[in-house]
């Protein structure tokens, strides 16, 4: 694989992305060589099946939402540079912070991620966190240990922490208003991105 | 339940200390010199009623006297705050210290006592090491392990070789004259005084709350750097001892072959004792009682055996504590895990404590300084510039690496952080005077540089974090949401690194966590604590005990638990009392639209049995609500009489169970009556309904209950929502009494006393009740008073509110209790019965 991705060149907008993106061309290129990997009949897009192939993300019990995230509503393909503008939520702020304000606001920034975070629970797409939506996730990552009652419970409670106008859901912003303290540059970066 | 911890805690501390006061009493049988003189054979010529034996205990009572001595420096440093906010306490305690040991020099001329080597390193040293290593955030220290190793190693080698070469060069220049040390005695200095101390920076930096990050790299870096120190030390030791001709390449490398080994085997054997400590904590369910003494055991027998293996005795301590730590506190009973910290504290801070004023007092002593300008201030010097340019060399190759990059202000806190301590003065001393000439002035050069460190850099870090707005540590209130999105987080984290195709930081710590789930909890957790491993889960946990405590308390500051329903608020309590009654009643299980759970501790079995769950939906809240009144009415008035009698002393058995499990009975013997009443009055009534009234006011309040107070200044007993950490979600209606006085209790005398569970649901629905007027009206209650009143609580127990003392009188009419006589109201809490 490593042969067929030498130079940026092959990449189609590889320029483009890097603007848009800021990863540097090493990493462009890394990810192209997996994206490549990842797509085995060399169709030049990624289908849900092709993510399904790998095993430990079958395992993750947020996996089924990851991939969701990289397919937006009825579509079922994904190309290398929606690829990459998803991965691009993951890169570390880093120094270069002296963007100017008129772009709009990269896909690292704080917002940015918690967008991505949040998205993963919206599943309905309504712009609320329901429920039975966050009820959904903590019965995949709490799972057996925690009888249904005590998720319930513990949904409920974690819903009635964050919802501040009481509609009975999580809005966006107060979704970010409740991980206001957490170190979201530190808890949604990857460090081989930066 | 809290008080009686509280007390056990008491008597745990002055247990620790006696226990303290054991351990450290063989220690000093060397401090008693000679001048223990033994002028006690004087001839018996009868039998002397009372004799004077001071030769008898004459050791073990100097030991205590000095830690007690010691514990009273601390306490009145401790008792002016307005100095230990400027001064830390470790610098005011080593200058207690020189008062004492002023004493003493004015009292003996000569210096009778000093911290020696084998105090320190044997026993005042490993318990504050456990106690770090118990208490060391896991996930944060193994999160920065490398920029800790990076600077524990690197760093301290560079500190030791660039002062050893720097004062060498110096001496050659000819800056400090006349002295008998050559190139590796320097080096030897060098790196005893290279290693920042972990009892000094832990005593520094607990004061000054500086964002955990920059906390964990200094500290880990203090406890971590002793395997360098150690290796430098005992190299260096050597290499005098050889001579500088006999040194060749095959002793070098035996010397880096033997860091190596002194520092991965040390943290080997950390890792064996604390699994064996795992193993242990498994097995003891039969003797909770001295559960908590095996950590401490097995804890400073990993000291001990590195240290018989010349290993890093520091190192294997730190990691048999970092270790454990999960296992052993999901293993141990639940008041076994407090005692164990609480014990932990309290032989870490003491040793702490002693080890400054010792320190302090060692340094009252004519014989060992030796002052050379040139040596101690060129040393001070060094030991400052050559650490704050390793950390900036050694943090800018970090930076390329770091995720997040270590700030300038950062690094200039953490080269300022670098003081030296004990252990350096304990390995001067160790010194051996015939190979080193110079032994004195290393040591009184190695006094200087402590307290110069611990003093001076100690006063001026609060200033200066202070004034360079160093990122502080965030007070984080704890958060189900947070908890819940972190593990998102994480399992967010390692899906991107999979499909990104990386072997990454989260990559490891997944596979790592998938391993411990599979093995190590399999091996080292008692099956019936794997269960409740889950962090979420403990996290909402934590929050109903701290909600159920606020509850509780804040009901106990208000005289009574009726503040919590003042008007239609309903509660239903539900007690699951283990599977048997819980399959009994499917109906209440699967309705429970959850409000708030609240789950005892103290429970034998490590998944809460008892879960007391709140909604807003039916009437029957209040008869269980009658009950817990009842329950803590009975616990103050029935049974106290009979604990007083049962008082016995068990050493095995801690006596204050026994009164538990009668309230216990008493309280599930109650419940259980209850709740079977209340599931057959929901086969009647069907499905209830539930009150989705939310008022917003409220709701916004949340959810620290603490703050929101009172909204409705004119209610006395008013709301609920100021009460605690209550969930605003069941709706209080507050001000709903207050809308409807004319519903007092005294309108309708005459209700059945069973009211039929939909009746008085519709009764409920058809208006909120002002408890508070009622209690305003209500005049002093007295014995007679509350029979005559019985009958009217009775009716109208199912929506007003109840006095404490009112709930006798209606258990002793409903279920013919046999009671004494009621018992006066309770007096001094609620003032406005009076």
């Amino acid at each position: 694989m490593g042969s067929s991705s030498s130079s940026l060149s092959h990449i189609p907008d590889g320029q483009q992305l890097m603007g848009e993106t800021g990863f540097s061309a090493a990493h462009l290129l890394r990810l192209h060589e997996r994206f490549e990997l990842l797509d085995k009949d060399s169709r030049g897009h990624l289908r849900p099946e092709d993510f399904e192939e790998i095993r430990e993300l079958t395992e993750n019990p947020v996996g089924g939402r990851i991939i969701g995230a990289f397919f937006p509503p009825e579509k079922e393909t994904l190309d290398f540079p929606s690829f990459v503008r998803i991965l691009a939520h993951f890169r570390p702020t880093g120094k270069n912070r002296s963007r100017d304000r008129t772009q709009p606001e990269p896909a690292n920034s704080r917002t940015g991620k918690l967008k991505f975070a949040f998205k993963l629970y919206d599943q309905d797409r309504d712009g609320k966190i329901s429920r039975d939506e966050l009820l959904q996730v903590l019965r995949a990552m709490l799972g057996l240990q925690v009888t249904e009652e005590q998720l319930q419970s513990i949904a409920e409670r974690a819903i009635q922490e964050a919802d501040l106008n009481s509609d009975g859901a999580i809005s966006f912003d107060e979704f970010k208003k409740s991980l206001e303290k957490v170190d979201i540059e530190h808890k949604m970066s990857i460090r081989f991105l930066k | 339940m809290s008080l009686m911890g509280l007390r056990r805690h008491a008597d745990l501390w002055l247990l620790g200390s006696a226990m303290l006061l054991c351990c450290v009493s063989p220690l000093k049988a060397e401090v008693k010199n000679s001048e223990h003189e033994s002028h006690s054979n004087s001839n018996i010529t009868g039998i002397p009623i009372v004799t004077f034996k001071w030769e008898h205990v004459e050791t073990p009572y100097l030991v205590a006297l000095w830690v007690l001595v010691s514990f009273l420096c601390k306490l009145v440093i401790e008792a002016n705050h307005h100095v230990t906010n400027i001064i830390p306490e470790s610098a005011l305690l080593i200058c207690a210290g020189f008062i004492l040991g002023g004493i003493i020099w004015g009292a003996d001329l000569q210096q009778t006592f000093k911290l020696t080597p084998t105090v320190f390193f044997f026993y005042l040293l490993p318990p504050i090491i456990l106690d770090s290593g118990y208490h060391m955030p896991n996930k944060l220290f193994f999160t920065n392990l490398g920029a800790i190793l990076v600077y524990a190693v690197i760093g301290t080698c560079w500190n030791a070789a660039s002062l050893g070469l720097s004062l060498w060069g110096c001496h050659k220049g000819g800056a400090m004259g006349e002295l008998d040390i050559g190139l590796l005695q320097y080096l030897l200095f060098g790196s005893l005084i290279a290693a920042v101390d972990p009892v000094a920076v832990l005593a520094v930096f607990e004061q000054v709350h500086v964002n955990e990050v920059l906390f964990i790299l200094v500290f880990g870096e203090s406890l971590l750097n002793d395997g360098v120190t150690v290796v430098l030390f005992n190299v260096f030791d050597a290499f005098v001892t050889l001579g500088g001709a006999q040194i060749d390449a095959v002793e070098i490398i035996k010397g880096i072959i033997s860091f190596f080994v002194v520092a991965f085997g040390g943290s080997l054997l950390g890792f064996v004792f604390g699994l064996l400590m795992c193993f242990l904590t498994r097995c003891t369910k039969n003797i909770q009682i001295i559960e908590p003494g095996f950590i401490f055991v097995v804890g400073y027998l990993s000291y001990l055996t590195a240290e018989m293996l010349s290993l890093s005795a520091i190192l294997s301590c730190v990691f048999c504590g970092v270790c454990c730590q999960k296992y052993i506190n999901a293993n141990m009973n639940e008041n076994s895990v407090k005692t164990v910290k609480y014990a932990m504290k309290v032989f870490a801070n003491g040793s702490e404590t002693m080890i400054f004023v010792f320190l302090g007092i060692s340094a009252i002593d004519k014989t060992i300084w030796v002052w050379n300008t040139g040596f101690i201030l060129l040393t001070l010097l060094f030991i400052f510039i050559y650490r704050f340019i390793g950390v900036f060399i050694q943090t800018w190759i970090l930076n390329r690496f770091r995720l997040v990059p270590l700030e300038f202000i950062d690094q200039l806190i953490m080269g300022f952080g670098g003081l030296r301590g004990a252990v350096a003065y304990g390995l001067a001393v160790m010194m051996d005077e015939n190979k080193i000439k110079e032994k004195n002035l290393m040591v009184s050069t190695t006094l200087i540089v402590v307290f110069f460190t611990v003093i001076v850099q100690g006063i001026i870090m609060k200033p200066l974090v202070k004034w360079l707005k160093v990122k502080k540590a965030t007070e984080s209130e704890l958060t189900l949401i947070e908890k819940v999105q972190n593990r998102v987080f994480d399992h967010m984290l390692v899906a991107i690194e999979d499909i990104s195709g990386q072997i990454g930081h989260n990559y490891m710590r997944d596979k790592w966590k998938n391993f411990e789930e599979k093995w190590m909890m399999w091996l080292l957790m008692k099956p019936s604590a794997r269960k409740k491993q889950d962090h979420v889960f403990n996290v909402f946990h934590q929050l109903n005990l701290k909600d159920a405590v606020e509850y509780v308390s804040e009901g106990e500051s208000r005289g009574s638990l009726e503040f919590i329903r003042n008007d239609s608020a309903i509660i239903d309590f539900k007690k699951k009392l283990g599977e048997d009654i819980f399959d009994t009643m499917p109906d209440v299980t699967a309705d429970t639209s959850f409000d708030h759970g609240i789950v005892l501790p103290d429970r034998r079995d490590p998944v809460p049995s008892v879960s007391l769950e709140m909604h807003e939906q039916t009437m029957n809240g209040l008869r269980e609500m009658e009950d817990l009144n009842s329950h803590h009415l009975l616990q103050e008035h029935l049974y106290k009489g009979r604990k007083q009698h049962r008082h016995k002393f068990s050493r095995n058995h801690l006596t204050i169970n026994t009164d538990e499990d009668e309230v216990q009975e008493i309280f599930q013997r109650t419940m259980r009556r209850r709740l079977e009443s209340f599931k057959s009055a929901k086969m009647g009534m069907g499905p209830p309904k539930i009150i989705s009234k939310h008022t917003k006011k409220e709701q916004q309040k949340a959810p620290n209950g603490m703050k929101r107070n009172s909204g409705d200044e004119d209610f006395e007993f008013s709301e609920a929502d100021s009460a605690s950490g209550y969930d605003p979600s069941y709706s209080y209606r507050s001000g709903g009494g207050i809308e409807n006085p004319a519903f007092m209790a005294d309108l309708d005398p005459v209700v059945p006393v069973q009211i039929p569970p939909w009746l008085a649901e519709a009764e409920l629905y058809s208006g909120a009740v002002s408890p508070s007027q009622r209690a305003q009206a209500r005049p002093p209650l007295s014995a007679g008073d509350l029979r005559r009143l019985a009958p009217l609580r009775i009716s109208t127990r199912s929506t007003d509110s109840f006095m404490m003392a009112d709930i006798p009188a209606a258990e002793q009419r409903r279920d013919s209790f046999d009671l004494p006589p009621p018992p006066p109201p309770p007096p001094s809490k609620d003032g406005r019965h009076q």
